[in-house]
């Protein structure tokens, strides 16, 4: 009886290292790092190629706020701006609505990742595993930010008429693009910290609410008591005004200023928790 | 089969010769105060093919987990070729590559991208991640599903990319969690001789499995997990040797055991049992019966104080 009944078959054995030395017995083989960012430009093609191909939630990323808009300026438009001008000032709030919604779906990645071992197998080599999150983050930015010129473009068609320079115009990107890279890290982190993807996308759900009880699409001051001070303390209210400012020209009064603020706290706290859920949720799917 | 081996039935096997490539050192971890290993040792030599057995959830994938830097240990030691795991995670990265017991693979990519993507993250170029993915692809028969995105393929063939994903760079360690369940036999023999190649090469193998004729077919060494520790360790052959010895079985011709005599598997012992059977059976058929690596598996994971030992009948 031999001790291995199996010998391998020459026919069949045919990977060996990409080395020519047959004999790799002599030294220790250490796989190489990637250098410089090539780990992060990896990821974002990945994730780049994972947005183009789900066609499904892009198309719905730009079609669903689209309805919005057309719901919000035709059908309660009327009710709440008999002079038909609401199309000006509900604009800014279908665009965070729209980020929001985007940006949702980076939980569901992240979450897939999670589940899926993806992470654990990149956990187990000598690379940033952490550019995962980079890679989804910055896809959700391009996708996003694709997704919210087309809304204005169609906002402009059915009677939007900013008022903005090329200065503000500039501001308002900086400031949509800033938004979106806070909620996207947010809704990564709920990904990570989520069981499973469905419970992710729950989770999601809830932060999608936000502009609807801030001065996106009724002012502020038409709510009871109460509701008015969670309008006016939340982070999505000075976005929307700051926002409002640049493009139509109303008061600025310092939303500017609070809404970058809430921006960078956002992203601050969405960056470190996340941090933190990525080293402490290893290997325990 | 020599009797000299029968007889070394009382000594662990020396380890292998040359540094080892894997090292445990008194390795305890636990769930919660569920504990999983309690003082686990094992020592893997360089080039060796090491199988690890154990019953579902005597906590096979939890050393692996350990062993490639996912999970801290409650406490121990462990070192891949030399470079202790917990201390330098980052570099004992480099030593090894894993492939997990459920495939982590991208469904939203081809099977070439996938390959492309962990080559690139290896620290290969542009150019070279696209010739190397082009070989592994040919090397492992990946070609029929080189472009279909993997959400489409079937279980086995994502497998099969999973493994193929473990060995777009060469490296000292080979980890492997159950790597054929699901495979068709085809491809298990590949991946087979896949393993026996790369080992002839000096590859480490650490694997997994629940398919005992797969673990007697490839392993230099098996060790049995059980309760926390090393039950057993051995050659194939060393731990069938302990269970149990070589008997002759004699049926009727309905297949009713008549006699079940141990012997030490020689010419000269099985003639002497034969010899000695009553003549009425002369018509009965005979079979020499050896323990097999089941046998080896079910006597070591058992929790009965007395493990179960073959006895002659009739
Ligand atoms: N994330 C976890 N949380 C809690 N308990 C866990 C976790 N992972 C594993 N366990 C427990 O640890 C024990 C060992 O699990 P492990 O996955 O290592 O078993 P295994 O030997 O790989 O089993 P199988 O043959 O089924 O793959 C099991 O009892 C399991 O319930
Ligand atoms: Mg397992």
């Amino acid at each position: 009886m031999t001790m291995h009944p199996y010998s391998p078959d020459p026919r069949t054995s045919r990977l060996s290292t990409p080395t020519p030395t047959p004999s790799a017995v002599t030294d220790a083989l250490r796989r190489s790092r990637p250098r410089g960012l090539d780990v992060e430009a990896v990821f974002i093609g990945r994730s780049l190629r994972h947005a183009v191909r789900d066609v499904e939630s892009l198309l719905m990323s730009i079609a669903l706020p689209v309805i919005l808009m057309l719901m919000f300026t035709f059908v309660f438009g009327g009710a709440i701006d008999p002079g038909g001008d609401y199309v000006n000032y509900v604009v800014p709030g279908i665009i965070l609505t729209c980020a929001g919604f985007g940006a949702s779906s980076t939980a569901l990645s992240v979450a897939n990742d999670m589940t899926s071992g993806f992470i654990d197998r990149l956990r187990t080599m000598p690379v940033r595993a952490s550019a995962v999150i980079t890679g989804h983050v910055a896809a959700s930015l391009a996708k996003n930010l694709f997704a919210t010129a087309i809304v204005i473009v169609v906002a402009v068609l059915i009677g939007f008429r900013p008022t903005a320079t090329w200065g503000e115009w500039f501001a308002v990107i900086a400031l949509i693009a800033l938004y979106i890279l806070a909620i996207t890290y947010l809704f990564a982190a709920i990904g990570l910290a989520a069981k499973s993807a469905e419970s992710a996308n729950g989770y999601g759900f809830i932060l999608l609410f936000l502009p609807y009880v801030s001065s996106a699409f009724v002012p502020v001051d038409t709510m009871p008591d109460w509701l008015i001070w969670f309008a006016d303390n939340q982070p999505v209210t000075p976005i929307i005004d700051a926002l409002r400012s640049l493009l139509v020209g109303t008061e600025m009064n310092g939303s500017g200023i609070a809404a970058v603020a809430w921006c960078t706290v956002i992203l601050a706290v969405a960056v470190g928790w996340a941090a933190r859920l990525f080293t402490s949720r290893a290997g325990r799917r | 089969m020599d009797s000299t081996m029968r007889t070394e039935t009382n000594c662990e096997t020396p380890t292998p010769p040359g540094p080892p490539a894997i090292e445990f050192t008194g390795v305890s971890a636990g769930f919660g105060r569920k504990p999983v290993l309690r003082g686990l040792d094992l020592m893997v030599g360089k080039g060796e093919v090491f199988a690890l057995l154990g019953a579902n959830g005597a906590g096979k994938t939890t050393t692996i987990n350990i062993l490639t830097t996912l999970l801290r240990p409650d406490s121990g030691r462990v070192r891949v070729s030399g470079v202790d795991v917990l201390e330098h995670p980052d570099e004992a990265r480099r030593c090894f590559a894993v492939t997990g017991q459920s495939a982590a693979v991208d469904h939203c990519l081809s099977t070439a991208e996938n390959l492309m993507l962990l080559a690139r993250l290896s620290g290969l170029s542009r150019r070279e991640a696209k010739a190397r993915t082009v070989q592994l692809a040919e090397r492992l028969s990946l070609g029929s599903f080189i472009d279909a995105r993997v959400g489409t393929l079937s279980g086995g063939m994502r497998r099969r990319l999973d493994l193929a994903l473990s060995l777009v760079v060469p490296v000292d360690v080979l980890i492997l969690d159950e790597p054929t369940t699901g495979l068709d036999t085809r491809s298990r023999r590949e991946l087979w001789a896949e393993v026996s190649q790369l080992s002839s090469e000096g590859t480490t193998v650490f694997l997994t499995t629940q398919y005992l004729e797969e673990a007697d077919a490839l392993a230099d060494r098996i060790g049995l997990l059980h309760d926390g520790r090393l039950a057993g360790l051995g050659t194939p052959h060393e731990l069938k040797a302990r269970v149990g010895e070589d008997t002759v079985a004699v049926r009727d011709r309905d297949g009713n055991a008549l006699a079940e005599v141990p012997t030490d598997g020689t010419v000269r012992g099985i003639s002497a049992v034969l010899g000695s059977l009553d003549p009425d059976y002369a018509e009965a058929a005979v079979t020499l019966h050896r323990p097999s690596l089941d046998d080896v598996f079910l006597s070591f994971t058992s929790n009965d104080e007395v493990r179960p030992r073959q006895k002659p009948v009739g």
